[in-house]
């Protein structure tokens, strides 16, 4: 299955793309594909800390993920 | 009435507090966030915010549902821009209005204190030598 991670503030920079799609196994969670992510990217380990969100919700990261899902990295927020 | 809105254009703070003003209200809270010009002492250029927009409107629409549940308003409005903003420019209004004065107040605090911090938007400060992603929940 395919999953479309979404990148955004200094993640964003640091993988260089707004998006990326990613294979993964069926079953796969958002943990797995993390994990994945932090191989292929290793700068993205100089965030301080993120959330994560599936489909535009917060989510934990032992959540199920099925094709077609969006996965977002969501840096420490500051708005307002 | 929940009116949620992300918007690159300059914000119409008049235009917000009316839309929100209704005649079973005595009172009409706004919070207006502002860019200040500097940070730690060091001169802010400019400010750029970067939204996750679907999901940020989501999150704006549960904070402000929240604020309903909990007191007891008529209209609440929550407007943020997106983009460059220059120093001295209107980035976030809330506005929120109730039958008395107390809720007002509260609904608006709540709203804005929650949204800064659940809400994915991100700002990033220009200086004169270089730039920085602000992380204050880091």
């Amino acid at each position: 299955m395919t999953i479309i991670i979404k990148f955004f503030a200094l993640g964003r920079e640091l993988v260089g793309a707004n998006e990326l799609h990613v294979d993964l196994p069926e079953k796969a969670s958002v943990h797995d594909a993390l994990e994945r992510l932090q191989t292929e990217h290793p700068k993205l380990a100089q965030l301080p800390s993120f959330l994560v969100a599936l489909n535009a919700e917060y989510a934990e990261r032992n959540a199920t993920l099925k094709n077609g899902d969006e996965l977002a990295i969501i840096p420490p927020v500051s708005g307002g | 009435m929940i009116d949620v809105q992300l918007s690159e254009s300059p914000l119409d703070t008049a235009a917000i507090i009316a839309s929100v003003q209704d005649e079973r209200c005595g009172a009409v809270d706004v919070f207006i966030g502002t860019v200040r010009n500097q940070t730690k002492g060091k001169a802010v250029q400019r400010l750029e915010y970067e939204v996750y927009a679907p999901m940020a409107l989501k999150v704006m629409r549960e904070i402000c549902a929240e604020a309903e549940e909990r007191w007891n308003t008529i209209a609440i409005a929550a407007h943020h821009r997106y983009g460059v903003i220059e120093t001295g420019d209107i980035a976030v209004v809330v506005s929120v209005s109730t039958p008395h004065r107390a809720d007002a107040f509260a609904a608006c605090q709540y709203i804005i204190d929650t949204l800064k911090e659940r809400v994915p938007i991100w700002k990033k400060e220009f200086f004169d030598d270089g730039e920085v992603w602000v992380m204050p929940h880091a």
